[in-house]
C-alpha cells in the first residue's frame, strides 16, 4: 500500500503563501530531499527576507533567520563553523539576485559547499508586487505601471547562465514547477543539489522558475500558463554546469 | 604567563583572540586595522581556524552572524566606514541575542574621512549605530596590554550576556608597539542550547531569528533584552580613576586622549592645580555612577575627546549638569597635545569654562 506523507522535514504549520503560490510545492521538494538524504538531524537552513521569510516555521530543521541577501553569507558561516552540517539557502529574485548578488556570487566563486534554492518568480511577492531583478521586458508590476522599459530600468539578469560563467561552483540548474513533469524533475535536481554537499562537492544552486498568481494579478492556472509561455523561454531550464559530470567526461 | 612580548596593539588583539578560543575571524581590508587580519591570516591555518576574506564588511558581519548562530566564539575586524557597513548585521546579531566581538580600529571621518585615529565612532558604538533599539558592550582599550585583556573579556562578556561586544580602538593603540602580557588561553564556560547545531532528531527546531510580526510579542522582547542591559548597567562597569581623591577639576578621556590627558594631569598637579581622571574603560555601560560621584567634589568636568564632542552628552547626563562640562577636543585623526589639555584644566579651575 502506498500512503502518501507529508515530509519530515516539514512541521505542521500552516503556510502563510497565497492560493496557488509554487512556495508551497518548492518547500515539499526541498523537505522531501532534506529525508531522502538522511540528513534531518543535521540541516540547518537559511531563510531570506522574502515571501519566504517564516520558512524557518515550516522546515522543521535548525533554522537562522538571515538579514535580505546576505543568507549566502550566514550559510558560508555556519558550513565553516559546523562543516558536517548541511547547510541550506531559501531566497527568492529581489534577496539573491538584487540586494544579495554581491553575497551569490562570492559564495559560489569560493565554491562555498552549501545548496541555494534560488525561487524566481520574476517578482517582489512580500512587498505587494514591485519590480524585480527578474521581471521580464515589458512585464507590468507595481513600480514598473507600463512594463518595464529596458531602456530605463535595464534588462533581466539570467542569474543561472551568469553563475555558471564562472570557475566556482559544483552545480548550477535551472528547473520549473509549473507541471508534474517539471516538478518532478525538480525533484531530482535539488535532491542531487544536497547530495552534492553531503559528498563535499561544493556550491550547487537550483533557480526555480516559479510563479505569482497574487501579483501577477492572474488566476493560479493562468499563472502557470504565464511560466510556460514567458518565463521558460527567457529563462531555459537545464543543467548549467555540472563539474564533476563534467570533469568525469573528459 | 607572565612572560612579556612586544607586540603591535593589532596583534595583541588578533593574539588574544585566538587564546580565548576564536577559532573564526572574517575581515575585509581596511587601514588602521591591517596587522589584525594580517596574523589571522597566518595563525588561524596553523590552529585549525578559519580565516576568510569577505568579499565585503557586509558579508564578513554576516559570516559572523553565522558563526555566532552555531554558537562559537567568532570575530570580525575593521576601521570606522567598514564598521558602518557593519551596522545591519550587528542590529540583527543584537535582535538575535547572539554573542560575537566586533573590533573598530577607528580613523577620522565623516565619509572616507582619513586613516589617522580619531574616537568619532562614540556615539555609533555606544548609542546602537544599527537599527532598533539595542545596546553592545563597549570596551575602549588605552594600551597594548587592554587591547589583548579586554580582547578576552569582550568574549567573556558577550558569551555571559548573549550580545554582542565590541571592542573600541583608535589608530594610535591600535598600530603602537609595547610590551605585553597574553592572556592565558580559555575558551566560552556558557551552555549555548539556543544555537542551531541540527536537531540530530533529540528535540524541537531551533531558530535564530529578529522577526516578530506581533508587536506585542515584539515589544516584549526589547523589554527583556533591556531587563539584561540593566543589570549589566549594574554589574559590568569598568572606569579608571586617577588622582581623583581631592580633586578639584576631573578629566573625562578613554582610549589614547587618557593617555594624554593623564600626562596633563601630572603637569597640573606640579602646577597646584588638583586635577584628577575618570578613564571610562566600558563607555557602555558608562560609568556614571563615577562621574556623578565626582560633580559633588568637583568644580568641573573636562571631556578629551578625538571628536567634535561625543561622549561629552554622556558626562552632562551622568553629573546631571550639576557643575560646567567643557570640551578639549581634536577631530580629523588629530590628537590633543598634553598642553592643550592642561590648558583646558586650567580654564576649568579658574572658572572660565
Amino acid at each position: 500500500m502506498v500512503v502518501f506523507e507529508k515530509p519530515k522535514s516539514l512541521t505542521d504549520a500552516e503556510l502563510h503563501y497565497c492560493p496557488g503560490c509554487t512556495h508551497g510545492i518548492i518547500h515539499r521538494l526541498v523537505a522531501e530531499a532534506i529525508d531522502a538524504t538522511g540528513v534531518e538531524g543535521r540541516a540547518v537552513g537559511v531563510a531570506p527576507v522574502g515571501c519566504a521569510v517564516m520558512a524557518y516555521n515550516y522546515f522543521a530543521c535548525d533554522m537562522v533567520e538571515a538579514a535580505h541577501g546576505r543568507a549566502p553569507a550566514v550559510a558560508t558561516g555556519l558550513k565553516r563553523a559546523m562543516p558536517e552540517n548541511i547547510i541550506f539557502t531559501y531566497q527568492g529574485d529581489g534577496d539573491l539576485a538584487s540586494i544579495g548578488m554581491c553575497e551569490t556570487v562570492h559564495a559560489a566563486a569560493r565554491n562555498e559547499n552549501i545548496t541555494v534554492i534560488f525561487v524566481n518568480n520574476a517578482i517582489y511577492g512580500m512587498t505587494g508586487g514591485q519590480m524585480a531583478p527578474t521581471s521580464l521586458p515589458g512585464q507590468v508590476t507595481q513600480t514598473s505601471p507600463y512594463g518595464r522599459d529596458v531602456k530605463v530600468a535595464g534588462y533581466p539578469v539570467r542569474v543561472s547562465e551568469m553563475l555558471a560563467a564562472l570557475d566556482g561552483p559544483e552545480f548550477i540548474a535551472r528547473v520549473a514547477v509549473n507541471n508534474v513533469k517539471n516538478v518532478r524533475n525538480a525533484k531530482k535536481i535539488i535532491q542531487k543539489a544536497f547530495e552534492n554537499q553531503i559528498e563535499g562537492k561544493g556550491f550547487s544552486l537550483v533557480e526555480v522558475v516559479s510563479s505569482c498568481p497574487t501579483n501577477w494579478g492572474m488566476t493560479p492556472a493562468k499563472a502557470l500558463e504565464w511560466v510556460e509561455e514567458k518565463m521558460i523561454p527567457y529563462y531555459p531550464l537545464g543543467v548549467y554546469k555540472d563539474k564533476s559530470a563534467e570533469e568525469a567526461a573528459k | 604567563m607572565s612572560e612579556k612580548v612586544l607586540m603591535k596593539g593589532n596583534e595583541a588583539i588578533a593574539e588574544a583572540a585566538i587564546r580565548a578560543g576564536c577559532r573564526h575571524y572574517f575581515g575585509y581590508p581596511i587601514t588602521p586595522q591591517t596587522e589584525l587580519a594580517a596574523y589571522m591570516a597566518k595563525q588561524m591555518p596553523k590552529i585549525d581556524g578559519v580565516f576568510l576574506q569577505a568579499e565585503s564588511e557586509i558579508s564578513a558581519i554576516n559570516m559572523v552572524y553565522g558563526v555566532a548562530s552555531a554558537g562559537k566564539r567568532v570575530m570580525t575586524s575593521s576601521s570606522s566606514p567598514g564598521v558602518s557597513l557593519k551596522q545591519e548585521g550587528i542590529s540583527y546579531i543584537a535582535g538575535s541575542d547572539l554573542p560575537a566581538l566586533i573590533v573598530n580600529v577607528e580613523r577620522g571621518g565623516p565619509g572616507l574621512g582619513g586613516i589617522q585615529p580619531s574616537q568619532a565612532d562614540y556615539f555609533q558604538a555606544t548609542k546602537g549605530g544599527g537599527h532598533g533599539d539595542y545596546h553592545l558592550i563597549v570596551l575602549t582599550p588605552a594600551s597594548v596590554q587592554e587591547m589583548a585583556d579586554l580582547t578576552a573579556l569582550a568574549f567573556d562578556l558577550a558569551d555571559k550576556y548573549r550580545m554582542p561586544a565590541m571592542l573600541l580602538a583608535d589608530g594610535t593603540i591600535g598600530q603602537m608597539m609595547e610590551p605585553v602580557e597574553l592572556p592565558a588561553e580559555s575558551g566560552c564556560t556558557v551552555e549555548k542550547p539556543w544555537a542551531v547545531t541540527g536537531t540530530k532528531m533529540a528535540r524541537e527546531h531551533n531558530i535564530v531569528n529578529s522577526l516578530y510580526l506581533v508587536p506585542e510579542e515584539l515589544e516584549k522582547t526589547n523589554f527583556e533584552r533591556f531587563e539584561r542591559y540593566k543589570a549589566i548597567e549594574e554589574n559590568e562597569v569598568r572606569y579608571e580613576e586617577f588622582m581623583m581623591d581631592d580633586a578639584e577639576v576631573c578629566v573625562v578621556a578613554f582610549g589614547i586622549a587618557a593617555r594624554v590627558s593623564k600626562n596633563a594631569v601630572v603637569a597640573a598637579r606640579k602646577e597646584g592645580i588638583k586635577a584628577g581622571l575618570i578613564r571610562p574603560i566600558t563607555v557602555w555601560p558608562f560609568p556614571k555612577k563615577a562621574v556623578a560621584k565626582a560633580a559633588a567634589q568637583v568644580k568641573g568636568f573636562v571631556s578629551v575627546e578625538l571628536s567634535m564632542g561625543q561622549m561629552i552628552e554622556d558626562v552632562k547626563l551622568a553629573c546631571d549638569c550639576r557643575v560646567p562640562v567643557s570640551l578639549c577636543n581634536r577631530a580629523g585623526g588629530m590628537i590633543p597635545s598634553p598642553d592643550e589639555v592642561l590648558a583646558a584644566i586650567k580654564n576649568m579651575q579658574g572658572g572660565n569654562a
